[in-house]
């Protein structure tokens, strides 16, 4: 193990899988000479040169495609969105384009390819640059997506998702870069759809994915000082979904709250919810309660950009609620 | 060549009696695989209208020209890629009639299952990467095949068809911005009938569509896309370039569309009028013309033209006997080919399925 940040983990995944395939390549905004608009690519360039480590103009539609028609050829692009609001303008190649090729060619067409970048807001980037990306990915069947909420799951997801035949979105925390955490030295992949329990409680379920896991880990902090001790549950992947998981840790609380950076509106959220009440309906003791951002456009505002984030406040709040407790 | 044509010879040994350089038997043979598009959409016209193919059906008649000329010199393992007026470029490229047919009647034998229907025509082992419905989606898609060329040192090329109406989207810009930078082996063809569905070019441009290309230094052709031997000459000598390592160029093919948009659309409408159909169709017929230049020049005579289309027709009628008699897809398959890697962690699809799959037993939670 060695403590590195988020941002040096998907480095190593990327090193450690173009390291071992020529067909996988990087190419986005700023990924080569600049390093990075966030400084995850660092090095690369200097590394595999200029044919595996590409700047892109700004210009999303057309070098999302082109990576998804370079993947059609059988490569393995990782093509970085600087960050995923601006993947919106790509989303017919992503949707229309990866998602649906192997379906509409009767699998003659796999494209395996990974677009990756960060998702949600960061601090007061205001309306445009802050919002969660998940559920327009997680919506078309074809396509997979990971939020890895750790370094070591950043590494081991990233792998995962470079070594998948099909699209990997790759959904990164623009405040996760700095954090640091154990990571696994040489080869480490973590498989999708695999859950992980990242506090182990038994009274209340807090479920939910990639930066906000930090969030709920603080409000299982504060729940703790009050006696109350809550499973937090890190989906790491949201499709697959590891359904299981959700399953048991209700199963042992009786008690659900999902936990998401994004809009309630059929949010993932919503899809766990849902999922709970059709398969653990007799487990549960407390309708599942929901955290979402508000559902507003992100303000600029501190104080209201505040208001509108889920905070460990809300998250206590809610679990208290379906404890009972008021 | 698909469909029984051979390669006609390079240029400079035009054989006695021929035209432009081209020989009898590939005059012939350019003639008879074009009679073999127009009657394959004709069947498809023919198969719509009684209910044999469903949802939308665009019909290449009236540009045959452009799919025996341009994909014609291409070589086995060049691609192609284009958008959904794409039948006859499927069979150029090496797609059986049978296979297309298949596909258009939504059978398991279909060169797409069943899966992809008229607008979504796939076979890569041809080098024919599809059958695009989302205008100017294929263009980005079409400059990564060529991406990919580069990326492996390879010599082969990617022809990237569109219609007029495409050049108006982002997709078209941004591709050809970036196959300049990158100097990709790509021709992007525009098949120019003059109308997007039924709007006019010319009211949604105010510049030519040659001049579409220069701002991002690509250079730009106009040829005659009714003109088969033309379009073979000169598709033949820019696909040499490419190859070479000239990077992209961009193509205006001057065409007319003898139907409607889609089979749901009539002929002429309120957009164009059916003077200027008619017109079109007397006088720019592509295969009238090459027809009416060899019997000019005696290369051809009556029976000969009937053999062809006797041939034409039977191949046609036979491709859809064979579609009609080709099962529809086994309904057990709806699921697969949505990922290519199904394991046996999480669930991946979310209507229930995995859960019931789980249940009995098997994988998939």
């Amino acid at each position: 193990m060695t403590e590195m940040t988020y941002r040096d983990a998907l480095n190593a995944a990327m090193l450690q899988e173009m390291d071992r395939d020529d067909s996988v390549f990087l190419l986005g905004e700023e990924v080569a000479e600049y390093d990075g608009a966030y400084k995850v690519s660092r090095g690369m360039l200097e590394r595999y040169g200029e044919r595996r480590v590409v700047d892109a103009p700004i210009s999303e539609l057309g070098f999302a495609g082109l990576c998804v028609g370079a993947a059609m050829a059988g490569l393995r692009p990782i093509c970085e969105f600087m960050t995923f609001n601006f993947s919106i303008l790509a989303l017919d190649q992503v949707i229309n384009g990866a998602a649906k090729m192997l379906y509409m060619s009767n699998g003659q067409i796999p494209v395996p390819i990974v677009f990756r970048g960060p998702t949600g807001a960061a601090l007061q980037l205001s309306a445009q640059h802050s919002q969660a990306c998940e559920v327009y990915y997680a919506h078309a069947p074809g396509v997979k997506l990971v939020v890895p909420g750790t370094p070591a799951d950043a590494k081991g997801l990233l792998a995962a998702a470079i070594r998948d035949d099909d699209p990997v979105a790759v959904m990164e925390g623009e405040l996760l870069y700095n954090v640091r955490g154990e990571v696994p030295d040489g080869e480490h992949v973590v498989p999708l759809g695999v859950a992980d329990l990242k506090r182990s409680g038994g009274d209340v379920s807090i479920i939910t994915h990639g930066k906000m896991i930090h969030v709920a880990l603080q409000a299982a902090g504060q729940l703790a000082q009050d006696g109350i001790e809550a499973d937090v549950l890190d989906l790491r992947s949201l499709r697959p979904l590891d359904v299981d998981a959700i399953l048991a840790t209700v199963a042992r609380t009786n008690r659900a709250v999902y936990l998401e950076e994004g809009w309630p509106f059929a949010g993932v959220g919503a899809q766990v919810a849902s999922l709970i009440q059709q398969e653990a309906f007799d487990d549960l003791d407390a309708p599942v309660a929901r955290v979402t951002q508000a559902d507003v456009p992100m303000p600029y505002a501190k104080n209201l950009e505040q208001l509108a984030k889920p905070g460990a406040k809300a998250v206590v709040e809610a679990c208290r609620r379906v404890l009972y407790l008021g | 060549m698909p469909g029984g044509v051979g390669a006609p010879e390079a240029e400079g040994s035009p054989d006695e009696g021929g035209i432009a350089g081209f020989s009898r038997e590939e005059m012939h043979a350019l003639l008879a695989e074009m009679l073999l598009y127009r009657r394959f959409e004709e069947k498809a016209e023919e198969a719509y209208a009684i209910g044999k193919i469903g949802g939308f059906c665009h019909l290449h008649i009236g540009q045959e020209a452009l799919s025996a000329g341009a994909i014609g010199p291409l070589r086995s393992d060049d691609q192609v890629i284009t958008a959904y007026r794409e039948h006859t470029q499927a069979i150029a490229k090496g797609i059986s009639p049978r296979a297309a047919m298949a596909e258009l009647f939504g059978r398991v034998d279909g060169c797409s299952g069943g899966r992809g229907g008229s607008m979504h025509l796939f076979d890569p082992s041809v080098g024919f990467y599809g059958g695009h419905g989302i205008v100017g989606g294929q263009i980005p898609l079409g400059a990564g095949l060529a991406w990919a060329i580069r990326y492996r040192g390879g010599d082969q090329i990617c022809l990237c068809f569109m219609g007029d109406a495409a050049v108006n989207q982002g997709a078209f810009l941004e591709s050809l911005n970036m196959s300049a930078i990158w100097q990709l082996p790509i021709i992007y063809v525009v098949e120019n009938n003059g109308y997007g569905m039924g709007t006019a070019f010319s009211r949604v441009s105010v510049t030519e569509m040659e001049s579409r290309s220069g701002a991002y230094g690509i250079p730009a052709h106009t040829v005659d896309g009714q003109d088969v031997l033309e379009c073979y000459r000169f598709f033949e000598a820019l696909a040499e370039e490419v190859r070479g390592g000239d990077g992209p160029h961009f193509v205006n093919a001057v065409t007319y569309r003898f139907r409607g948009h889609s089979m749901s659309d009539p002929v002429s409408g309120t957009y164009r009028s059916r003077k200027e159909v008619e017109s079109q169709k007397r006088e720019r017929d592509p295969i009238s013309l090459l027809r009416d230049r060899m019997f000019e020049a005696g290369l051809l005579t009556p029976e000969e033209l009937q053999a062809h289309d006797d041939r034409a027709r039977e191949l046609c009628a036979d491709a859809a006997d064979f579609a009609d008699s080709s099962p529809t897809p086994d309904p057990a398959t709806l699921y697969d080919h949505v990922y290519a890697e199904v394991g046996d962690r999480g669930r991946l699809f979310l209507d229930g399925r995995d859960a019931a799959r789980a249940a009995a037993g098997g994988a998939g939670r």
